[in-house]
């Protein structure tokens, strides 16, 4: 998936520098999730190794729900899916549509970080709450740092959502659309990590 | 409404604080009160402040790098006094302010000094090197910047506004934890590290994508020059090194802030996960600082050899074995952690491997050397320099690599000569080398070279005074960061070292007077070919200072040398028949905007006010949603513009010949 057709004789040299700057910022971008994915691996192992810190509080098994997990697991899915159509929109110029998808997208997001701050409030009512033990304090940070860029996520599709109604599809609405896809998807992938290594063991 | 700010942050409970705090604000009057007297503060802000140039960006952060040498080095003879004065007695500082001074040299010459420093010179010359008209993202180059001097003014900060950290650059828990260390001093720590190393991470993009994408025509990988190579690893490991600091310090703060667990004594935290994050951080960072500083010696070697660099692709492939290896030895800085033999071997094993490519290096510039028509420019005086110097601390590094013998040194000064064996020779003589030896094409101006030589013979020799006393020290047992100690033996061993620092100090006025002379002189040594040293590569072929397109016509490489090569074929300085217009970035003060908030953040963090946080939360939110659907970030020059810089040019050039 390409931000833009490849340079064509025909272009000016403006129109094919213009395209290779919206190619190094999509390399640029690429390179800015490897480097949050090195977060993410390090708080994934802070998490494995404080699972036994419990400090006689409660575990895993006691807290986690996998009802819960499980819709949130589908809503962020079925949310790339969504945003997955948007692009193909982008490519199809469609603008109408296009903002159908992101407002499609945003309400999954949205309905994804309610339920995890619902079970997060109730952790914390419960009296399992992030300082309550070494183990809960790598279970919220790590899930809660992922919440974190869903949220951010959700305040970018936003953004963009307007610049689209407010601009069109130009080249460079259409180049940040491309980079906020690869981030929504790159969350994906994050939290199918936090549903096989939080929550599945922890409920096992 | 001021969190835990009160008018008890004023250091007023030892005059030697309050006379550092009274030296920050009396500084930072002074340059205020010579800018409003020269009116230059128009000139600084639409020239420097909000320039998205990478010369001027680079300039800006060396200039970051010097004041922040100056603070760190002051903080160095303050300790050397210490020791040498403090047998059987409290010395001059109390204990707590003598930890904070460690602290904060650390952390300054690491953080505030070193970085930037690299920074700086990779945004001078990369660009230039490969032939390119800017960087990859100019702006977040210069968002780059100012969050690095946000991180600096934290720590300058804290002299006057509340203390540093007690817990040592690298800031242990439990101590650093709040339990044990309840103050402020930690989270300046942290916040300076937390927000500087943000703009890091982004300048390693910014790099790689730079080099990757925006080679000039013909410059393939192996026709890079091997300062480009050393950039290129290093940014490599700055976009994936500096998100494991983001972490270990991000965790501790959250201990600190919401009362987590993460790393204290009791409720399950653990606290040697902080030490591995910290060193899955600082042992790749060790590299980051000192491949840019290879490349610099390879670059200056061959010059004042007057030959091409000798075994090139070895080179090359040494970078990168480093850059690989250099994530499999953090262990090495904590073998007493108590992981077992075979964890402890394999750290032991992998560290004396990663010197083999090192020494690679010391062959490449010895054979260049080796029949060459050396000039004893200062570049090359700190090259020689530091190969002499470099090999003894990569000896006492291996030494320490042997886990039953690192149990015996650790955390004596045997380690502290060790790691400033490394850093000091393999580090800053690196960016002093390459910061003589751009300083022309940077300014357009020589740069003195006896006060140059001087400055080498007072950094080289008040080095060796400095720390070969701490190797034996070392050996007879004497642990860093004593304050105050009862052995009359070691007395001897401090006084030699503080007379070292005492050299080194001649060697930074030396620096101070070569700036002066310099400048002073500047109408009488201009560079007007723009090739000062008959150079080997791309960057000599424009004017000095360069224009701010760079290059008015890309240029195409054939040669590894790519401008000795056009030298050669007489193609150099050849004119193009027309010119065209060149799109240059504008200038734009969001990079300034994010940094002011951006401390301002920090500050509030520490002190706990939280609107304030919040307010400058939103700020900076804001300004990166502004900027960021700012689709016009671009003028354009017209071609009649850049023929008349380039007439100028050519006149120039006339004018020598």
């Amino acid at each position: 998936m390409s931000v833009a057709p490849m340079s064509a004789p025909s272009m000016t040299a403006h129109e094919r520098e213009e395209i290779e700057t919206h190619e190094q910022r999509a390399l640029g971008f690429w390179l800015y999730l490897m480097g949050d994915a090195v977060i993410f691996a390090l708080l994934f192992a802070t998490y494995a190794i404080m699972i036994p810190g419990t400090d006689g509080g409660p575990t895993g098994k006691e807290l986690f729900e996998l009802d819960n997990a499980a819709i949130e697991t589908a809503l962020l899915l079925v949310s790339s899916m969504t945003f997955g159509f948007a692009s193909l929109q982008v490519k199809a110029g469609n603008r109408g549509a296009v903002l159908l998808w992101l407002a499609i997208t945003f309400v999954l997001g949205a309905a994804f970080v309610f339920l995890e701050v619902r079970e997060f409030a109730g952790m914390i009512a419960k009296g399992a709450g992030p300082d309550r033990s070494g183990f809960l304090s790598a279970f919220f940070t790590l899930v809660g740092t992922h919440g974190v860029h869903v949220t951010m996520g959700l305040i970018w599709i936003v953004v963009l959502g307007a610049q689209v109604a407010l601009k069109g599809l130009t080249l460079p609405v259409a180049s940040r659309l491309y980079r906020l896809g690869l981030f929504w998807h790159f969350l994906d992938i994050a939290w199918v990590g936090i549903f096989s290594i939080v929550y599945l063991p922890g409920l096992l | 409404m001021f969190g835990k700010l009160t008018i008890e942050a004023l250091p007023l409970y030892s005059p030697i604080a309050a006379g550092g705090a009274a030296v920050t604000v009396g500084g930072a009057l002074l340059v205020a009160i010579v800018l409003t007297y020269l009116k230059a503060w128009k000139y600084l802000w639409t020239d420097w402040l909000t320039s998205v140039d990478h010369k001027r960006i680079g300039i800006m952060y060396v200039v970051l790098a010097l004041i922040m040498l100056l603070r760190g080095f002051v903080d160095a003879l303050m300790m050397r006094a210490q020791q040498a004065m403090a047998l059987n007695s409290g010395g001059y500082l109390p204990p707590e302010h003598f930890d904070q001074i460690f602290s904060s040299h650390g952390t300054i010459m690491i953080f505030f000094m070193a970085m930037p420093f690299m920074t700086g010179l990779m945004n001078v010359i990369v660009p230039l090197q490969i032939g390119t008209r800017d960087v990859a993202f100019p702006w977040l180059n210069a968002v780059s910047l100012w969050l690095s001097a946000a991180g600096a003014a934290l720590v300058m900060v804290s002299l006057v506004i509340g203390k540093f950290s007690t817990a040592g650059w690298t800031g242990y828990p439990p101590y650093s934890g709040i339990e044990y260390n309840p103050g402020v001093g930690v989270d300046y720590w942290i916040w300076a590290i937390l927000i500087s190393g943000v703009g890091s991470t982004m300048s390693g993009i910014n790099f790689i994508v730079t080099i990757l994408k925006r080679r000039a025509p013909g410059m393939t990988l192996m026709r890079m020059t091997p300062f480009v190579w050393t950039a290129l690893v290093a940014s490599v490991l700055m976009a994936f090194a500096f998100p494991a600091i983001t972490v270990a310090c991000g965790l501790l703060a959250l201990d600190r802030l919401a009362g987590m667990h993460f790393f204290t004594n009791a409720h399950g935290g653990n606290m040697m996960n902080y030490v591995n994050l910290f060193w899955i951080w600082g042992h790749p960072e060790v590299y980051i600082l000192i491949l840019p500083a290879f490349g610099i010696f390879s670059e200056v070697v061959s010059t004042f050899s007057r030959k091409r660099l000798f075994g090139y692709e070895s080179l090359v492939y040494a970078t990168a074995a480093i850059g690989i290896l250099s994530f499999t030895v953090w262990l090495h800085h904590f073998f007493t952690m108590g992981s077992s033999a075979n964890v402890n071997a394999f750290f032991g094993v992998m560290t004396m491997i990663i010197a083999v490519p090192t020494g690679v290096k010391v062959f490449n510039w010895l054979l260049t050397m080796y029949r060459g028509r050396i000039e004893f420019h200062p570049s090359m005086m700190w090259s020689i320099g530091f190969i002499v110097t470099f090999v003894i601390g990569g000896m006492t590094g291996v030494l320490l690599a042997i886990p039953p013998a690192d149990f015996l040194m650790h955390n004596t000064t045997f380690l502290v000569a060790h790691f400033h064996n490394m850093i000091i020779p393999g580090v800053l003589f690196g960016y002093l080398a390459g910061y003589m030896y751009w300083f022309p094409k940077a300014f357009g101006f020589a740069f003195h070279r006896g006060w140059g030589l001087g400055a080498f013979w007072c950094w080289i020799i008040g080095f060796y005074l400095a720390f070969m006393p701490l190797y034996l020290l070392g050996l007879k047992g004497m642990p860093r960061r004593m304050e105050t100690y009862n052995d009359p033996t070691w007395q001897p061993y401090l006084l030699v070292a503080a007379s070292g620092a005492l050299v080194v100090l001649c060697g930074i006025g030396c620096m101070v007077m070569q700036l002066y002379v310099s400048i002073r002189d500047r109408a009488k040594t201009r560079d007007l070919t723009g090739d000062p040293f008959d150079g080997r590569t791309l960057e000599w072929s424009t004017s000095s200072p360069p224009p701010p397109y760079n290059f008015a016509v890309i240029p195409t490489v054939g040669d590894r040398e790519a401008f000795l090569e056009m030298k050669e074929k007489g193609i150099a300085y050849r004119r193009p028949a027309a010119y065209e217009p060149i799109r240059i970035p504008s200038n734009t003060p969001i990079g300034v905007i994010l940094g002011a908030f951006g401390f301002v953040l920090g500050f509030a963090m520490v002190w706990h006010i939280w609107w304030l946080v919040l307010a400058s939360g939103l700020v900076l939110f804001a300004a990166v949603i502004v900027r960021s659907s700012n689709d016009d970030q671009e003028f354009t020059m017209s071609a009649a513009e850049v023929k008349a810089i380039e007439d100028q040019r050519y006149r120039q050039l006339g004018s020598r010949s």
